[in-house]
């Protein structure tokens, strides 16, 4: 059975000029020990409908789903405070701008110690021993004496690594990264990266990578959603979409990129769009 | 020889920071002697990790900050802002497009402000020749005399890069400093904004120097290629040079760390992963 389970999602939200539809009846699933990658460019809904699996949508969007199951139970259902013992625990997320998401006024080790004071119910002795073991397995050298730093005297990298570590910290079975690299350097990305895959081939966690970078998914996805204004334009396991996409706009996509340049000029995606979208989304 | 439209020879910059009651004075060496040229209709593209002085020699090129020693020259011209002001004329050759769309652009400005204040500042141009020349630019840049009377937050981040653009080219420089212009947007809006500079340096023969940290852009759009690490140019040469036979190791490194996004690789890696 798939660990998350999606069915037409659909999330709205409340504006001046009406109803504003951000994700429109897309379906997904993850599997346990799987990578998938959702691509799309910003205002795709590649964010929002993750939000949405985790709660964490303003009260001026409106959610609606046929089915939203995550590890058997029904996410719809639950009420916010057991929804609130999933979050974190079970199914955790990694946002894009590290530094805009750890709060400047902790510590680093508060931080990772608070996850594991309201999940696990650890005392202060165990809190500090599983915390010091979490920072040195994202790779932050001498971890003891960093867990009293605050985030603004480290790097964006060594801050997205304290993002992970938070994440990871009651061995989640679900780990949603949003972005996790856009803010950073290529180098740092391909440790960010190379981290996440081998945490989650270690533990064998669903991963959900959020980009719309196609490097990104090339070196991590096993299977691969293209999203395009809200809805699902194709889902193909990553070598076939790369060898051979079937919608229009992935093809427009992989072309867009610089190292496939033909010539002198790039194609764009509105030199491509729109034929009629492929069946099941109406464009 | 061609006269090189900007040339440095050993720019150095020296930060100094701290130095308070209890403290003693540190010197942060951003860039620690820098050579290289441009010549005319052509692109210098500028790779390295944040911090390594890419911004800082931005900014020197830009006549921004003067260079703590070293020799800046614009179309054969020795510039020294440090000592002797800067004339309007030397101003006019070189612009800068700066990386975030959002932030480059005054929210209380209409863009038709945005494009008129250059010729303000450095020419005595009446004000309705300043709008006429900035409606033909908007249309240059692929946008329409409608968007003249718009404030920026009307604007999408990859209009708002090509309105920035725009503002650079109004006084019709010779030199354009690209600071990350593309790194911010969407895959296929950097694709157009890749398209439109070069479709303008085309037009106006612009020389550009582009700053970026992703070398599929740079291995598209650059004719030399200089790598950047601590300050230092560790590898600079054309663009099959650097990308064919990269010498330093920093160069190999961050070519290693490149994602690739072709099927030969994906096969390799699935590969790997089920042997594991």
């Amino acid at each position: 059975m798939a660990l998350l389970d999606i069915q037409n999602l659909v999330v709205e939200f409340q504006t001046a000029s009406g109803m504003f539809r951000a994700v429109d009846g897309v379906s997904l699933h993850v599997d346990e020990r799987e990578v998938l990658a959702i691509v799309g460019e910003s205002g795709s809904g590649k964010s929002v409908s993750m939000l949405a699996v985790m709660g964490l949508l303003p009260w001026t969007a409106k959610v609606t789903a046929d089915r939203m199951s995550f590890n058997g139970r029904d996410l719809l259902k639950l009420s916010p405070a057991e929804r609130r013992k999933i979050v974190g625990k079970d199914m955790s997320m990694i946002f894009q701008e590290p530094m805009a998401s750890l709060n400047p006024c902790f510590t680093v080790g508060f931080q990772i110690e608070e996850v594991l004071r309201f999940h696990m119910g650890m005392d202060g002795a165990q809190r500090r021993e599983r915390a010091i073991e979490l920072l040195s397995q994202v790779g932050i050298a001498e971890p003891a004496e960093r867990l009293n730093s605050f985030p603004h005297q480290m790097s964006g990298g060594q801050c997205q690594r304290v993002m992970i570590a938070i994440a990871i910290a009651c061995n989640p079975k679900l780990l949603i990264a949003d972005e996790p690299t856009t803010a950073l350097d290529v180098t740092i990305q391909k440790q960010i990266l190379d981290l996440l895959v081998s945490l989650q081939a270690k533990y064998g966690m669903g991963l959900i990578m959020i980009t719309h970078n196609m490097g990104v998914v090339a070196e991590t996805a096993d299977r691969v959603i293209v999203q395009y204004k809200g809805r699902k334009m194709e889902e193909a396991d990553v070598l076939s979409l790369f060898e051979s996409p079937k919608s229009n706009y992935t093809r427009a996509l992989l072309s867009a990129l610089p190292e496939n340049a033909v010539g002198d000029r790039l194609p764009t995606v509105s030199d491509m769009l729109f034929e009629p979208a492929p069946s099941g989304a109406a464009a | 020889m061609s006269i090189k439209v900007v040339e440095g020879k050993n720019i150095v910059r020296d930060y100094h920071v701290g130095g308070g009651l209890f403290r003693a004075q540190r010197t942060v060496h951003a860039v620690k002697g820098v050579s290289f040229g441009v010549d005319k209709g052509k692109t210098l593209a500028i790779v390295g990790e944040s911090g390594c002085g890419k911004s800082t020699l931005a900014r020197i090129i830009t006549l921004i900050d003067p260079a703590t020693s070293g020799e800046l020259f614009i179309d054969g011209n020795k510039v020294d802002i440090a000592r002797g002001g800067l004339t309007k004329e030397m101003r006019r050759k070189v612009q800068i497009v700066f990386q975030n769309p959002y932030g480059s652009l005054n929210p209380r400005q209409k863009i038709g402000d945005v494009l008129g204040e250059p010729l303000l500042i450095n020419t005595d141009k009446p004000a309705d020749e300043r709008r006429d020349l900035a409606m033909k630019m908007l249309k240059k840049v692929g946008l329409g005399p409608e968007h003249y009377n718009r404030y920026p937050h009307m604007f999408s981040g990859g209009q708002r890069q090509r309105i920035a653009i725009a503002r650079a080219l109004m006084l019709n420089p010779s030199l354009l400093v690209l600071d990350e212009p593309v790194s911010a947007l969407d895959l296929s809006v950097q694709a157009q904004v890749l398209n439109l500079l070069a479709d303008l340096q085309d037009e106006f023969q612009l020389t550009y120097v582009f700053i970026s940290h992703d070398l599929s852009v740079v291995r598209y759009i650059a004719d030399d290629v200089m790598v950047m690490y601590f300050g230092e140019a560790v590898e600079y040469g054309s663009r099959e040079e650097v990308f064919s036979d990269p010498k330093h190791s920093y160069t190999k490194t961050l070519f290693a760390a490149t994602p690739r996004a072709d099927v030969a690789s994906i096969k390799a890696r699935l590969a790997k992963k089920k042997a594991a």
